[in-house]
């Protein structure tokens, strides 16, 4: 009991960090997949191309490296700073996840059915309205499952922050083990609880936006 | 793009292939190992004790909503200071147990979601053929419910290709460590982290392409339904 007494109070200063980076990538992320999942359904080839581009180049490598190399590589490349790690964190979170999602945002609406298009033009919508009143309200349910789920995959990945020095909760839970590594379980045990405890509010929202995407459909 | 030097990345390209052979030995472990751990949480589901199946499966909830950078060292450094059971384990050993059990998590869902997919009949059938249990799962359900997920456990294949450069915090020498240490000796880190996104884009990108073929050959055969999990391919794909 007194080593979690001893622990706690530490570790809690790491919260606020990792709140603001779970945060600002889940808002960012969000952002990227519904930018980069309509580019991809644009009729502009070269808009398309582009986003087709960035969207197989985060998925096709791995979070940790898109970290490194924005936090590296970056400012070496083109002589930019990004201005903190702050920065270099939020980015290489909600471009990587931004990228996944936008495959969700884009299938989503390429699955809507087709007569519901059809539909819309038959009552003479613009291709505006169409999208916005008959489509996407539409997608949007189908979305839902998989964005609750993101919302875990993008907590567990704030972790990674305090590779680059960020002072998030692992990050003092590395400084408590290295100070005295006869704690190390302790210590670990209780980051994890951390996380779990911020975890659980994404479970139950996930849980809801799973019901919510299934209220009112027939199930096949 | 001034700073981007061919010469430094052509020396740093050998070196860091060095660590192509770990990094692809240490995503078949982990894999391998969550392939058969993911039964456990499968069956787990199964227990009639509704205390016991309940405790296991927050266990399981608390693992998937973990970081596994933190299950990592909780394995590598806190594992052998636990008083009784704890002992030291290479680094390589505690990757595989970390990623292995993390991924285990995921891939029991997809297990579950071919069991689901398994026509009522078929259970009823084994049963009034009197089969034991034992071979009611290994003759009927489980042939019926595992070629099904097969693209679904290849997708898990190639995100655990992604996730295992994460096992370089803990000291295992896979690209990304081959990178970083080259980096540390030269004070030149775009080259060669440049060079590990390149080798990941170049193993990872033709496989997902394969296992997208794969899903469409497997939807044909198998076309009634799908398991429930695998319409949306990129849920697969989503990384921790």
């Amino acid at each position: 009991m007194d080593a979690i007494v001893d622990v706690f109070p530490v570790l809690i200063k790491g919260v606020e960090i990792t709140i603001k980076v779970l945060l600002a990538s889940i808002v960012l992320g969000y952002l990227m997949a519904f930018i980069a999942g309509f580019c991809r359904l644009s009729n502009n080839v070269i808009l398309r191309k582009i986003t087709g581009f960035y969207v197989e180049i985060f998925r096709g490598t791995s979070l940790i490296v898109q970290l490194f190399w924005l936090y590296y590589a970056l400012p070496i490349l083109f002589g930019i700073e990004i201005g903190s790690d702050f920065w270099a964190g939020v980015l290489a979170i909600s471009l990587n996840y931004g990228a996944y999602m936008s495959e969700i945002v884009r299938s989503s609406i390429l699955s809507v059915a087709k007569g519901q298009s059809e539909a819309a033009t038959a009552l003479n919508m613009s291709r505006f309205q169409r999208m916005r009143l008959v489509i996407f309200p539409q997608a949007v349910r189908m979305m839902l499952p998989e964005f609750g789920n993101y919302l875990i995959l993008m907590l567990k990945s704030t972790s990674l922050v305090s590779l680059i020095g960020m002072t998030d909760i692992l990050y003092y839970g590395d400084i408590l083990r290295s100070s005295d590594l006869s704690q190390a379980p302790t210590v670990y045990l209780l980051v994890l609880v951390f996380y779990f405890i911020i975890a659980l509010p994404f479970i139950w929202l996930t849980k809801k936006m799973e019901s919510a995407s299934k209220k009112g459909v027939a199930s096949q | 793009m001034s700073n981007w030097s061919w010469d430094i990345f052509l020396e740093a390209f050998p070196y860091v292939l060095e660590g192509l052979g770990i990094t692809i030995g240490l995503t078949i472990a982990c894999y391998l190992f969550a392939l058969v751990f993911g039964f456990i949480w499968t069956f787990v589901r199964r227990i009639p004790i509704k205390l016991i199946r309940w405790v296991l499966l927050w266990i399981m909830e608390f693992i998937r909503s973990t970081p596994p950078l933190v299950q990592l060292f909780f394995i590598y450094y806190a594992w052998p200071m636990v008083p009784g059971i704890g002992m030291t384990l290479s680094p390589f050993t505690s990757a595989v147990l970390g990623l292995g059990i993390h991924y285990s998590t995921y891939i029991g869902e997809v297990y579950r979601s071919g069991i689901d997919s398994v026509d009522k009949g078929q259970w009823e059938a084994s049963r009034a053929l009197n089969f034991s249990t034992g071979k009611k799962w290994t003759k009927i359900i489980l042939p019926q419910a595992i070629p099904p997920t097969i693209p679904m456990l290849g997708n898990y294949l190639i995100i655990m290709f992604k996730e295992v450069p994460l096992a370089s915090t803990i000291g295992v020498v896979g690209i990304l460590q081959m990178a970083n240490n080259f980096g540390a000796e030269n004070w030149r880190y775009l080259e060669p982290l440049t060079i590990v996104a390149i080798l990941f884009l170049i193993l990872s990108y033709p496989s997902a392409i394969l296992i997208n073929k794969l899903e469409r050959k497997m939807n044909r055969r198998f076309d009634k339904k799908a398991p429930t999990g695998s319409k949306p391919i990129s849920k697969a794909e989503a990384t921790g």
